[in-house]
């Protein structure tokens, strides 16, 4: 029998002012009946223009060329949009990052999955609501028949990207294609979702996933094609290229990934080796780190507590962080870590509980009090664009924050230097942020932050938004800083792998509390708070990978 | 169609880095609107400065033998009632017309950007009160209001530009106040706080200028608002004084003769209405480069 999705050759241009820029470059692939593939690549691999050329939504000047593409023993090459209609939903749906903007804000979810079964004519008019609420059932929606009425804003992220699974899979397609569907979730919704699509396929459906993070696909792939700039470098079936990668690039992406057993070595190989074991590459050690002393304390927090109306956001949070210590929160979106760093950078006053830092009152003082030490406490966030006035260069943001007392001319010169120590050369003091690339962006971000050479700096989800091989760079960089300025940071992510990797010690929040804390080994070796552990469960690793057990539907 | 299929046009707010450069093209199309705008806004310019290169004769110049006269080599437009030559009363009252519009619009702006200022950077009982003070202004219909101040004030051109600019004060306000709100709240000013900035040099540095972007913009698209006001204020008598050659007059003069003579009142119109038209193509133009460039 013919797979069920059969590419070859596939080339996809675009027509840009400034010429035409090739986004595929000759890709083939093949999905069969009841199978998972995954696509793994960077931002600008073209993975996700793959994704939609395949549902026709290459968009406004693209160019489409391919020696076939079969869905479903159809050739759909050649396409108008009328029969792309016809395509879309009923033989392949499309699930997309964000369900917030997949989804219409001004009709409830019912109505969306209900336009589908209308448009395919998949039931009459009398049972479609009794088949919405039987689709929100069957992606795990608690109690559908209320939610089907509710609005996409007033679910959460988890929830809504199950609603918008539900709609794609209304129209009983064969294929269902999910572009990074859990990448701006939690780890836990992330398990869901992930178990969610298991279950599909498990009913038949065949996926075509697309992500940035190996781990990810590893749970559910059978198997995995790496893309890098519009060309397929490696396949094979999963637990084959996670175990012996071939290609350079792909040993490179797996070397990239934060986890227990990277610490201390760097995560971006410059030169990649095949180890021994013929797996990942051999990592580098990081530069050696000042001794921490433990009783030598640079900040205490005792009892903070932050309620927003009645609802308790931090509750009683106390910890320490000592001179050049890395201290990892982590917990959910929702958990009070944003809230918390805020406080510590004495940016929000906490209703009750005391902040030292750098032996002096911290807060709770006026802010004249605090300003000669705010120089020495530093905030880093996960959206460095927002953080900078839209007005400026990349010279003016990080000259910004250096001594009131330099000179103009010493000024660039300084800002060149702490430029270089980032890993950004002299070319980009003119350029203005919103035309660099995210890691460009944090990296200016963290240049800023050092300059005024801090004691702590508060680090927010630094490289959520960050890409695999990006994000290990920009946490060999934090690194290589903390080495050489016996920076502390107050290290905060969702991502248990990177806080495992970076941090000396960890908080765990739940519900705006600390539920557990200690050395990152112990806490995650042997986690005795229930939260802890169900973190770590839904944590996906590449060590369990290949046909893990726990996301079996 | 489902939106589960995210039509092409939804890529443009998606913050997927991977999504293909869609808008880039039509952007930079030549736009044949914008550019007439801008070529009429440049000879409304010459007429206001110079207006002897367009027209050389004399506006008030009357002819009692060639009244009403319909448009002809002589005369382009046709002569009014007075036998004023038309083309040269339109011409020489862009000057009045601009001259009201520039200046009443400076008196909203700076008061607005003054007012909305102090608004939204100080204490809330501050901005309660300035803010109920711009809506009940803004409560009354603009042309209402100008027309009050001017029963109280007199006719004449200095109270026409007072009234409009007070009338057309707490639009902009409001919109200064708006700003300053959604930029003293941006990570970025809050943030700022860790240079060890004081709060006088961090609204210096970071919030006025911030706040301050769009108001030529909005001063713009304002400056069509009131040179149409203007002219409304002039055709009730309540602006410069005949035989001034401001349109709004004209306009009113004309209106007797419309049965027989319409070019003396269709040309006046035209003008005032390409004005507007004209300022605010521009204007949201701007608008629009600049809504891009905050993004």
């Amino acid at each position: 029998m013919a797979p069920l999705l059969a590419v070859e050759d596939l080339h996809v241009d675009f027509d840009t002012p400034t010429g035409r820029v090739a986004a595929v470059r000759g890709i083939s692939l093949t999905v069969e009946r009841g199978e998972c593939v995954a696509i793994v690549g960077e931002s600008g691999s073209g993975k996700s223009v793959t994704a939609r050329t395949l549902v026709g939504l290459a968009g406004p000047g693209a160019s489409v060329r391919a020696a076939r593409l079969d869905l479903a023993g159809q050739d759909v090459r050649g396409h108008r949009p009328r029969d792309w209609r016809r395509v879309r939903g009923r033989l392949a749906g499309l699930v997309l990052q964000d369900a917030l903007v997949s989804l219409d804000p001004l009709r409830t979810v019912g109505a969306e999955i209900g336009e589908v079964l209308a448009t395919h004519g998949i039931v009459g008019r009398r049972e479609r609501a009794g088949r919405v609420t039987h689709l929100l059932d069957e992606v795990h929606l608690p109690e559908p028949e209320r939610r089907a009425r509710q609005y996409p804003h007033q679910l959460s992220g988890g929830l809504r990207q199950r609603a918008l699974i539900a709609s794609a899979i209304a129209g009983e397609p064969a294929l269902l294609i999910a572009d990074e569907p859990t990448t701006a979730l939690d780890v836990t919704v992330q398990a869901q979702i992930l178990r969610l699509l298991a279950e599909r396929r498990a009913a038949g459906v065949s996926l075509l996933l697309i992500s940035h993070d190996l781990a990810v696909v590893a749970q559910v792939a059978d198997r995995v094609l790496v893309m890098r700039d519009g060309r397929i470098v490696e396949h094979g079936p999963t637990a084959r290229l996670l175990r012996s990668p071939a290609h350079p690039y792909t040993r490179q992406l797996l070397a990239a990934v934060p986890s227990a057993s990277s610490r201390g070595h760097r995560l971006a190989a410059s030169a990649v080796a095949v180890g021994r074991d013929g797996g990942v590459a051999r990592r580098e050690a990081l530069p050696a780190r000042p001794e921490v002393r433990p009783n030598d304390t640079l900040l205490d927090a005792a009892g903070l507590t932050r309620r927003y109306g009645d609802h308790t956001v931090v509750r009683d949070v106390s910890f320490s962080i000592a001179r050049g210590e890395t201290l990892g929160l982590v917990g959910e979106s929702g958990s009070g870590k944003s809230t918390l760093a805020r406080i510590v950078a004495g940016l929000l006053a906490a209703d009750t509980g005391a902040v030292t830092f750098e032996n002096a009152q911290w807060s709770g003082v006026p802010e004249r009090v605090r300003r000669p030490l705010r120089r020495r406490l530093q905030l880093i966030s996960q959206d460095p664009l927002s953080s900078f006035d839209p007005r400026y260069r990349v010279a003016q943001v990080v000259g910004e924050n250096l001594d009131p007392d330099v000179g103009r001319g010493d000024r660039r010169d300084q800002v060149v230097d702490l430029l270089r120590r980032v890993g950004l050369g002299p070319d980009l003091l003119d350029r203005h942020p919103r035309r660099l690339s995210g890691g460009q962006r944090q990296r200016v971000a963290i240049a800023r932050a050092i300059a005024p050479r801090p004691s702590l700096i508060v680090c927010d989800e630094p490289v959520s938004a960050l890409d695999v091989s990006v994000q290990a760079q920009v946490l060999d960089l934090l690194a290589d800083l903390r080495a050489t300025d016996g920076t502390a940071l107050l290290f905060i992510s969702h991502d248990l792998g990177v806080v495992h990797h970076l941090s000396d010690r960890v908080l765990v929040m739940h519900d705006g509390a600390v539920v557990e804390q200690g050395p990152v080994g112990d806490v995650f070796t042997y986690p005795r708070h229930d939260h802890t552990r169900s973190l770590l469960d839904a944590l996906p690793t590449l060590v369990t990978a290949g046909r893990p057990q726990e996301v079996r539907p | 169609m489902t939106v589960t299929l995210a039509p092409a046009t939804t890529e443009a707010h998606t913050p997927h880095p991977s999504t293909p450069p869609a808008s880039t093209a039509r952007r930079r199309r030549w736009r044949p609107g914008l550019l007439a705008a801008g070529a009429y806004l440049i000879l409304l310019v010459v007429a206001a400065v110079w207006p002897a290169v367009l027209a050389p004769g004399d506006p008030l110049a009357a002819d009692p033998l060639g009244v009403l006269e319909a448009p002809s080599a002589a005369h382009w437009l046709g002569t009014d009632h007075l036998g004023r030559d038309v083309w040269t009363r339109v011409v020489h009252g862009a000057g009045h017309s601009l001259t009201i519009g520039v200046a009443a619009t400076a008196i909203a702006v700076t008061g607005g950007v003054l007012l909305g200022l102090l608004a939204g950077l100080t204490h809330r009982l501050a901005d309660e009160t300035l803010s109920r003070a711009f809506d009940a202004i803004s409560a009354f219909p603009i042309l209402l209001l100008a027309l009050l101040f001017i029963a109280v004030a007199g006719p004449g051109t200095v109270s026409l530009i007072i009234a409009i600019g007070v009338a057309t004060l707490p639009h902009h306000a409001r919109v200064v106040r708006g700003q300053t709100l959604l930029v003293r709240r941006a990570a970025y000013v809050e943030e700022a706080v860790t240079f060890g900035l004081s709060r006088p040099r961090l609204v210096a540095r970071h919030v006025l200028p911030n706040v301050i972007g769009p108001v030529p913009v909005l001063a713009v698209i304002g400056l069509g608002e009131a040179i149409m006001i203007a002219a409304g204020l002039s055709f009730l008598g309540m602006g410069p004084q005949p035989p001034s050659p401001e349109w709004g007059a004209m306009l009113s003069e004309g209106r007797n003769y419309l049965q027989v003579a319409w070019w003396i009142t269709v040309l006046p119109g035209v003008a005032v209405t390409a004005t507007v038209v004209a300022l605010t193509v521009v204007g949201r133009h701007w608008q629009t480069r600049f809504d891009g460039r905050q993004r």
